[in-house]
């Protein structure tokens, strides 16, 4: 059911949404996150970005993600799109968005989807400064953030 | 034999993308070509030296060290991910 796109395209995050309840009236939710290009990481200005991924496997792991997140809670449908290739600060590079009947489902399952993006989904960024390129290093944060799921019971303790 | 990826900062560190390798005889497993690859020169030996982040991924899925190899597989290691 999930909608996975990996794309080097800006999206339309209106678009994606209006399509989420195109021609249904069971939808009573949309809950949406869009990620973007910021200027300033780890103290240096950055001009542009790259982003890197794996072919294949990034659109499998996105769509394996959104399956998990249908097993934890009741939604109608759900779409993922990533950008990838060069991106300048303001760009959006990710968006997720989740319909279900009632706003907790969805407010929860796109906070899981992303966090679950940002560990398991294979995607590198890369940054220029005025220092040069450089590689931007996972964060301890996102895999604590992406374990917050994994207690027992549905989503947050 | 099975391919070989890298990706992002490895794929630059080895100077490589891709490679086909010979399938180690027995009951290969992602360790065993790993332990192959260190055993090359000083820029493999360090960019898979023990405590170094990496991951692998085996036919697309994330696998470990001790996941089972066979002819044909694609076999990819890469930094930890930085989506989103």
């Amino acid at each position: 059911m999930a909608h996975v796109r990996v794309q080097a395209e800006p999206f339309e995050a209106g678009r994606e949404i209006a399509a989420l309840a195109e021609g249904r009236r069971d939808v009573g939710a949309v809950a949406t996150f869009v990620g973007l290009v910021r200027d300033l990481n780890e103290g240096a200005e950055v001009s542009r970005m790259t982003l890197e991924h794996y072919p294949g496997m990034t659109e499998r792991a996105l769509e394996e993600i959104c399956a998990e997140a249908a097993g934890r809670w009741d939604l109608i449908d759900m779409r993922v799109v990533h950008r990838v290739g060069p991106l300048e600060p303001g760009d959006a590079i990710v968006l997720v968005a989740v319909s279900s009947a009632h706003r907790g489902d969805a407010f929860a399952a796109c906070e899981f989807i992303m966090d679950y993006l940002k560990t398991r989904a294979p995607f590198w960024k890369k940054e220029s400064t005025l220092s040069g390129e450089r590689w931007v290093e996972a964060r301890s944060s996102d895999d604590e953030a992406a374990a917050r799921w994994s207690g027992a019971g549905n989503g947050r303790s | 034999m099975i391919s070989l990826l890298y990706f992002a900062s490895l794929r630059e560190r080895l100077d490589c993308a891709r490679e086909d390798f010979a399938l180690p005889p027995g009951t290969p497993t992602v360790g065993t070509v790993v332990d192959r690859l260190r055993s090359r020169d000083g820029r493999w030996s360090e960019a898979f030296a023990p405590g170094r982040a990496w991951r692998v991924a085996v036919n697309q899925r994330m696998a470990d060290l001790a996941t089972p190899l066979k002819p044909g597989d694609e076999v990819a290691f890469f930094p930890p991910v930085t989506g989103g």
